[in-house]
């Protein structure tokens, strides 16, 4: 499975800023907490973690160099 | 509880060292781990103990009244944090948050003390680690002051593909903002200016560096 935004429940407040700026479509808010639910829409676009007021979504990159 | 010799041996602080004088030091070493986002050390309290990651990552960060951070550096396996503290007897400069499960060694300040006088060629360790470590500070003051922060941004691509010390922990936009001293939309728009020119492909959860010497030349 395709590496996935990481969202830290605890620090999610449910604002929803994150649902407004995802063009995929990919997450939804469940018990008030935001939750990644179709990881194939997903394109790592990083405007989740751009726009998350607390920090609660974080997508990290792994730096290489091209073989 | 068995201290890794092997581990303490690969240390910086105790290079150069036989079985014998490591396996006395072991005795003064304890064990600690954190999980992730745990502060295991906070700036402005006392500095109890002198830190080695065995295994994870650990960021050493400053923290502005307003919330802002400043990555100082991130420490990994086989490095030190809180030394100036647990030698000196300070307050912590910085505080130190897991960037993931870490395991950790730690020595107390009291027995740092005791081994600096048992073992000399631990004192000069300590100093050869101390004075590598002003190096890395006088230099990110140096970009902080005069790099443009596409030139920081470069530099840091740089240093993380080239560091040959073992596995890094992967980076976001907001990591390595706060490790060049700027914001998340200002590493945002150099990482574009640099994927716009070619020098580095923006994938799934990964930066690739295409053209290593155009991003020297950006550095």
């Amino acid at each position: 499975m395709a590496l996935m935004p990481e969202i830290d429940r605890e620090l999610c407040n449910g604002c929803g800023l994150c649902l407004a700026v995802c063009s995929c479509k990919a997450l939804v808010l469940v018990d008030n907490v935001i939750v990644i639910m179709e990881s194939e829409e997903c394109d790592y676009c990083t405007q989740c973690e751009a726009v998350c007021p607390t920090g609660a979504i974080s997508c990290p990159f792994e730096i290489v160099e091209e073989s | 509880m068995s201290v890794d010799t092997d581990f303490l041996r690969s240390v910086a602080h105790f290079s150069g060292l036989g079985l014998a004088e490591l396996r006395s030091i072991a005795k003064f070493v304890f064990e600690k781990s954190a999980q992730r986002d745990e502060l295991i050390v906070e700036e402005a309290e006392p500095g109890e103990a002198l830190y080695f990651v065995v295994s994870g990552a650990v960021k050493e960060l400053k923290t502005s009244v307003e919330g802002k951070e400043q990555i100082l550096r991130i420490i990994r396996r086989g490095e030190s944090f809180n030394d100036v503290p647990a030698l000196d007897g300070g307050p912590s400069l910085a505080s130190a948050q897991a960037m993931g499960p870490v395991h950790l060694y730690g020595i107390s300040r009291t027995d740092m003390g005791i081994i600096l006088q048992e073992h000399p060629t631990v004192a000069l360790n300590v100093t050869r680690v101390l004075g590598e470590r002003v190096r890395y500070f006088v230099s990110l003051v140096e970009d902080l002051s005069f790099k443009p922060v596409i030139g920081r941004v470069a530099k840091l691509l740089l240093d993380y593909a080239e560091d040959g010390r073992g596995p890094r922990p992967r980076l976001t936009q907001r990591d390595m903002a706060a490790m060049i001293g700027t914001a998340r939309e200002m590493v945002g728009r150099s990482l574009k200016t640099l994927e716009d020119a070619g020098t580095i492909r923006m994938e799934r959860h990964r930066i690739v560096i295409q053209d290593k010497e155009a991003l020297r030349e950006a550095a």
